[in-house]
């Protein structure tokens, strides 16, 4: 590689971790933090036990309890086979020295919520979990990746991991969000433009001065979503930003040692007038809140829009069959969707400046009757400082349920699930036909939209939101 | 995993695009603790109702198909979680070979992972193989070594793999026991 030849961050990463190489196969990558939890570690640890192998480097590795934890009573479990689930994680974490946040600890939360939170997320590492929504640490500049269970064993027995050198998209966002337009609308918007394919193959850069311009919070609602369209991975080259929100966290160092170390991350960015494969840009004065409509991310409108025309779609059947589960029509406006359900959560959508947008919508005012409203906190100590700020009061004041943290009705492993037929304004990731619940209708929403629904009993669009209830 | 070399089977065509891994294997069943038993479980919303009855709607249920092994699906077949449940659901409900225009990366892998082939095949071959599919019992012989799948009236298409895929899954070998071979290196990088 020509030393002098401007680089892209994910140059920068690969170079740094490559343990081995040989020509036609993938390289060889080491692994800085491996983060676990309980769902999709079971049989890898077990084939660990099967084959006498042992974690090479628990030191690396970071779990916690998630997908599957009851929110309204920790203590009740009525899921047996749930509550064998967690346990089994308790045990391997247990034998293999592996720190664990289980259901009680301080640090519990969401996985992709606290290991930026407790600053285990840094610029420059290699970060892998057995869970496709690892792509939000890449906000902080971190090359970061979803794997399946064999390759959670993998990463435990060797920490390292096959991999092909992805091909990088420059994801450019020119122009400024306006009011009320939120990270969760860009993503949204993105996914929306180009497709939930657009990505595959590569690791998407999100560039641009709008990208710049998002908090650390907003930065992880972007990246989190990259899968959606596909994407290897997503990332956001370290800035100032990214330096001030790790400050004092607890896994990175103090005082000069971080300032240090800060420089270092600081220098990962992208060099001016490195190459990418492909550049798709977007215009982020364009963007209105979004709403979708349909059963996957993609399928995604502006508030101001209406479900497709039949006749002018691309695999008619695949809309047709999208618009008959969500029991929609065809050129329905969106504004005219009436939910019964609300979920602020996620690892999307779950951090305190989410829960605090949130809080200011439904301030003062009652979730419309009929509709079930939910906030969950991405992590305890989310919760905490919530609670601290008396967003909670504002919540239940409302009219909303407020939860322990976890997953929750992202994926509805545990007690919260949207019935059937239900319909759900949601701040999460995905609106696959069932994923709240067997026969559940998703809209993905930002936190202030969902807010905002709950209150209405439909969705409007904030941006003049408060004129219109004064 | 078990080695693959070639794999004769029943086709079965589900001809729709984005199939995601929340509809290969629903949630409510990734709480078991072992790789095996998924395939009960398999597209579970879509072959039963509420009450648990098979749905007479839905392709997969008609017994023509029954002991179908070779699945041919649209594009960006297995987007989504990056749930290896759903590879295990596949393989343990008898699919070993899944046809597609395009994979999700994740998906893609663990099925590779798992001794599953998965081949990426353009969409006017597919189709042609759907409708065959839909229409008749139709057969496809998919020989991995010489990179082939071989339909009964005897026509020929070839499809591409890259080669440590294809080596791997001709062999089933373990890849810790690979990659352990590279220790020293490993071991070099940490200092």
């Amino acid at each position: 590689m020509d030393l002098n030849k401007p680089k892209t961050i994910v140059d920068k990463i690969w170079k740094k971790h490559l343990v081995h190489q040989e020509e036609g196969k993938p390289d060889l990558l080491y692994i800085d933090l491996h983060l676990v939890h309980e769902v999709t570690s079971p049989q890898a640890f077990e084939g660990l036990r099967l084959n006498d192998r042992k974690v090479r480097r628990p030191d690396l590795t970071y779990a916690t309890m998630d997908h599957n934890v009851p929110t309204k009573n920790r203590d009740v479990i009525k899921d047996q086979i749930a509550q064998t689930q967690m346990e089994t994680l308790r045990k391997n974490c247990e034998e293999n020295g592996i720190k664990l946040a289980d259901m009680h600890h301080p640090d519990q939360g969401i996985v992709h919520v606290i290991g930026p939170q407790l600053g285990l997320t840094q610029p420059g590492k290699t970060i892998v979990c057995g869970d496709s929504h690892t792509s939000t640490h890449g906000a902080f500049g971190a090359l970061a990746f979803g794997i399946g269970t064999s390759e959670v064993e993998h990463v435990l027995a060797t920490q390292s991991i096959w991999q092909e050198r992805p091909k990088t998209m420059n994801v450019q966002v020119e122009g400024d969000l306006g009011p009320g337009v939120t990270a969760k609308d860009l993503i949204l918007a993105i996914i929306a433009k180009f497709g939930v394919r657009f990505g595959t193959g590569y690791v998407l850069e999100y560039t641009g001065a709008a990208v710049r311009k998002l908090s650390m919070e907003g930065r992880m609602t972007v990246c989190n979503m990259s899968i959606e369209a596909g994407a290897r991975a997503g990332l956001i080259s370290p800035d100032e930003t990214t330096v001030d929100f790790l400050r004092g966290k607890e896994y990175v160092p103090d005082g000069k040692a971080f300032d240090e170390v800060a420089e270092e991350w600081l220098e990962l960015a992208t060099d001016d007038g490195a190459l990418y494969d492909e550049t798709v840009t977007i215009n982020a004065a364009e963007i209105e809140p979004q709403v979708s409509w349909g059963t996957n991310p993609g399928m995604c409108v502006p508030v101001s829009g209406a479900t497709p025309n039949l006749n002018n779609v691309e695999h008619r059947e695949d809309v047709e069959r999208a618009l008959d589960y969500m029991g929609l029509k065809e050129n329905q406006p969106i504004t005219s969707i009436e939910i019964d359900h609300v979920f602020i959560g996620s690892c999307t959508n779950s951090r305190l400046s989410d829960l605090q947008k949130a809080a200011s919508i439904v301030k003062g005012k009652q979730v419309k009757t009929g509709v079930r409203a939910i906030v969950v906190p991405g992590s305890f100590s989310i919760k905490l400082q919530a609670e601290k700020e008396g967003l909670d009061t504002v919540f239940k004041q409302a009219g909303f349920e407020w939860r322990e943290a976890g997953c929750s009705m992202c994926l509805a492993m545990n007690d919260d699930i949207v019935p059937p037929g239900g319909r759900c304004a949601s701040t999460s990731n995905r609106n696959f036909e069932g994923r709240q619940g067997n026969g559940s209708r998703t809209h993905l929403v930002s936190p202030e939209m969902a807010a905002a629904a709950a209150i209405e009993g439909h969705f409007v669009d904030v941006r003049n939101y408060s004129e219109l209830v004064s | 995993m078990e080695a693959i070399q070639e794999h004769k089977g029943l086709v079965f065509p589900l001809n729709r695009t984005n199939i995601d891994t929340d509809q290969i294997i629903p949630k409510q069943f990734l709480k078991r603790i072992e790789r095996t038993g998924f395939g009960q479980f398999l597209f579970y919303h879509w072959r039963f109702d509420d009450d648990g009855q098979k749905r007479t709607d839905f392709e997969l249920n008609q017994s023509k198909y029954n002991g179908a092994s070779v699945l041919l699906a649209g594009e960006n077949f297995g987007c989504g979680s990056s749930r290896e449940h759903a590879p295990w659901a596949l393989l343990d409900y008898g699919f070993q070979v899944v046809i597609a225009p395009s994979f999700a990366d994740i998906f893609y892998n663990n099925a590779l992972k798992n001794g599953i082939i998965p081949i990426i095949m353009d969409e006017t071959q597919l189709n042609q193989w759907m409708k065959q599919a839909e229409n008749s019992e139709f057969i496809l012989d998919i020989d991995l070594e010489k990179q082939r799948i071989i339909a009964e009236s005897g026509t020929e298409v070839s499809f591409d793999i890259p080669a440590y895929h294809k080596e791997k899954l001709l062999n089933g070998w373990d890849e810790i026991a690979l990659t352990l071979q590279h220790e020293d290196k490993i071991t070099a990088y940490e200092k």
